[in-house]
């Protein structure tokens, strides 16, 4: 077996500016990695080279596609890197309306992955899109409505639906949960949880919320200054952090 | 008539050989937008400066034209566009359409069968089928390179959503020669299947928005659709009020405030000519 | 029977940044060796790092210094040294870990709880259900409370949900932190049988128990820390 996505040396410069810097890691099949840091780190950067949104100054990022060819990609051509993006790949936003398309109906954001790949039978992909909603736990009777008429914790359910009809093997999730209440949170947390382990999924998770962290990872890296300065598995650096700065990222979490 | 004032048609040669080199562009790779460095014309946006652009530069002295708005001969768009003409390029005009060489339209196709001896130009309001639903024109671009159209389905999947059939009536997507999706113009869809297979060359012009597409004669145009939604024509219920027949696209008429009404071909030549009045 | 567990040269001490660079060592050249079908308790004063031990084992600590050798598949893995991924897969295959706390996760029902480990290493769920719920009983869980979350249970019910999830996927290797306390008689006494039974199976245990009765009908050696 091979790894899903190996990350060799990736930086991204803004200028002289750093974005993320010598950045290498292996993520495997069913992994759910997390990456954490503060505002600024470079996590969401990481997140948007690894994901193909921009393309990285130096380094590689090899992809193991389904037939177990492996593939780089910065030379995939444009139309290869977009069919991964929208198939084998998923991404869920922060804000949902970056990743929802708002002006048509749930049922047709669920649906729009199904038409990109060539499905052509309106019942079918209304009945995978049914099926996909109730997954989420967004009632069947709220498929013909606008994503405008949801509430935050729907869209965010609405968006992982959206991005998982096609069942992708790799989602990269980048602060999911930020920006809802607490409560709504936790059920998120814990229906992706759910799904990530039912679907066998890997997943790369970035979030300044070690909850979220514990919660849904199994390794974890933690990033300052663009840099991972640790990485291992996530109970491990919860519980037992080497480096300074995740000493005071850990120990600044407020026990409840 | 004919002003000395204007070259023939209008437009300076220079500018016709430019739009004739995007429509020999267009002709090529069917169905896909070739930009052109569209005129100001002396008519507003939205009368028809990219079909007047287009029709301009195909006219030979040699021409007989006609011009159609929403099927008739004789509202103002039509007359004014066909006054044009023979003021400017002094082209003998008819509104039988078999003994028109060019035909410039707006939102209809005629409905007596065309030839290979004849060109239909279109005008052309919005040429990007995709705009519904991707706003950025980069984007838009890709997704045609790339053959990205799922997104085109996103639209009939809502229609069938909302009203249980497929409710888009004009400008009804279809795909050209099995390569690229176009926005046919604000043709009913009924009209669609005339796309398909015809012998005349067809050519669209978007002034405003600097496009020109065609559909060369006997180029395949299939009509977007699911496998369980077919596409589908309209049809009436009624014949034409005037001519009796059951084969064209009919237009409604409120004819009183009584809610009395009358349905008519929207082809005024079609309709003449199935009564014998010409 | 033979050594499953060879703990060498094992160091930890934590360096506390925060702190002024404080650093707390909390033992030092700890070697050690727990055969199958063996108990072993890990004795010493409060604070000399007997829970520190068994997180190492697990992995959730890093080792200062020394190695820890599990054997998995019939090869010689060191907890210490492995990539992420091969800890995980000791901790799927061949580790299981007993607190006296269980992390509970929202909405998912008791029986799952102590099902997942044995799903986790392809044992069908509902085979793996029936253990759980044999061991639920075993563990005096009331029946009406094994389709819901533990969230609302007491802490007694919780810990013994999570007595249930470590005793249910036979693992080779069981860690125990003080899995008595805070127990009543009678289910002090099942966990105990349970302990006995796992090392029957062929189970090597290394366990911290509070109290020296319990220890000493439990295990049949110790290490002393400190």
């Amino acid at each position: 077996m091979s790894p899903l996505l190996a990350v060799d040396n990736l930086s991204k410069l803004y200028g002289a500016r750093v974005g993320c810097r010598e950045v290498s890691f292996a993520l495997w099949p069913g992994e759910v990695l997390a990456i954490a840091g503060e505002s600024g780190s470079g996590k969401t950067t990481l997140l948007r080279c690894l994901s193909g949104h921009v393309p990285a100054s130096s380094g590689k990022v090899h992809y193991t596609l389904r037939d177990g060819r492996s593939v780089a990609l910065d030379e995939m051509s444009e139309a290869e890197r977009r069919l991964l993006m929208r198939t084998d790949w998923g991404f869920v936003h922060q804000d949902a309306r970056d990743g929802l398309r708002m002006g048509v109906s749930a049922g047709a954001n669920v649906g729009e992955r199904m038409m990109a790949v060539g499905e052509r039978h309106y019942g079918r992909i209304r009945a995978t899109a049914t099926d996909w909603l109730k997954r989420v736990e967004i009632a069947e009777d709220r498929i013909d409505d606008s994503p405008w008429s949801y509430s935050g914790g729907m869209r965010q359910r609405l968006q992982i639906a959206r991005n998982l009809v096609t069942s992708p093997r790799l989602v990269f999730m980048d602060e999911p949960t930020g920006g809802l209440d607490v409560s709504v949170q936790a059920r998120l947390l814990d229906l992706i949880r759910g799904l990530v382990k039912r679907l066998d999924l890997a997943a790369i998770v970035v979030t300044h919320d070690l909850a979220v962290a514990r919660l849904l990872s199994s390794r974890m890296m933690v990033m300052q200054q663009g840099q991972v300065i640790e990485e291992g598995l996530t109970d491990q650096i919860l519980e037992d952090p080497q480096a300074p700065y995740t000493q005071l990222l850990v120990s600044s979490v407020l026990q409840v | 008539m004919n002003a000395p004032a204007y070259n023939f048609a209008y437009l300076n040669e220079q500018t016709k050989r430019m739009i004739r080199r995007a429509i020999l562009k267009a002709i090529a790779i069917p169905g896909y937008q070739a930009p052109f460095a569209s005129r100001e014309m002396p008519m507003p946006y939205g009368w028809g400066t990219g079909g007047v652009q287009v029709t301009a530069s195909v006219l030979t002295p040699e021409d007989t034209l006609k011009v159609i708005d929403q099927g008739a001969d004789d509202t103002t768009n039509a007359v004014s566009i066909r006054k044009f003409f023979v003021k400017t390029a002094g082209v003998a005009t008819t509104e039988k359409t078999e003994e028109a060489s060019v035909i410039q339209t707006r939102h209809r196709i005629p409905e007596t069968p065309l030839t290979e001896d004849q060109i239909l130009v279109f005008q052309v309001p919005i040429p990007e089928p995709l705009r519904f639903l991707e706003p950025r024109e980069t984007e838009t671009r890709t997704m045609h390179a790339l053959e990205e159209y799922g997104v085109m389905h996103v639209k009939l999947y809502e229609d069938i959503a909302q009203y249980g059939e497929i409710a888009t009536t004009y400008a009804y997507p279809a795909r050209v020669a099995e390569r690229y999706v176009f926005d046919p113009s604000p043709i009913p869809k009924f009209d669609n299947p005339k796309l398909d297979g015809c012998p005349a060359l067809q050519l669209f012009g978007a002034g405003r928005e600097k496009r020109i597409y065609a559909v060369p004669p006997y180029t395949r145009v299939k009509s977007l659709d699911f496998e369980d939604h077919p596409f589908e024509v309209q049809r009436w219920d009624q014949s034409c009020a005037l001519c009796g027949t059951r084969e064209s696209f009919l237009d409604e008429i409120v004819m009183d405030d009584h809610g009395t009404r009358m349905f008519v071909c929207s082809d005024t030549d079609f309709c003449a000519k199935t009564r014998g009045e010409r | 029977m033979s050594t499953v567990l060879k703990i060498e040269n094992l160091s930890k001490s934590f360096l506390l940044h925060q702190q002024a660079g404080a650093r707390i060592q909390v033992f030092e050249g700890l070697t050690a060796e727990v055969k199958a079908g063996e108990a072993v308790a890990v004795t010493g004063p409060s604070g000399r790092g007997k829970s520190s031990l068994l997180k190492l084992v697990y992995g959730v600590y890093r080792a200062s210094a020394g190695s820890i050798r599990v054997l998995s598949d019939g090869a010689w893995t060191d907890v210490v040294t492995a990539p992420p991924r091969g800890v995980i897969g000791l901790r799927r295959d061949v580790i299981g870990y007993v607190t006296q706390f269980l992390r509970v996760i929202p909405r998912v029902p008791a029986e799952m709880v102590v099902a997942e480990p044995m799903i986790d290493r392809g044992i069908a769920p509902e085979q793996a259900l029936a253990r759980a719920r044999m061991l639920l009983e075993r563990l005096n869980i009331p029946k009406r409370l094994w389709h819901l979350s533990p969230m609302t249970f007491s802490g007694g019910e919780q810990q013994r949900v999570n007595i249930a999830r470590g005793f249910a996927a036979h693992f080779p290797i069981l860690l125990l932190d003080e899995p008595t306390a805070s127990l009543d008689e009678d289910n002090r006494n099942r966990v105990l049988e349970l302990v006995a039974g796992a090392r029957e199976e062929g189970s090597a245990i290394l366990a911290v128990f509070h109290d020296e009765q319990e220890r000493r009908r439990a295990c049949s050696r110790s290490i002393a820390l400190g």
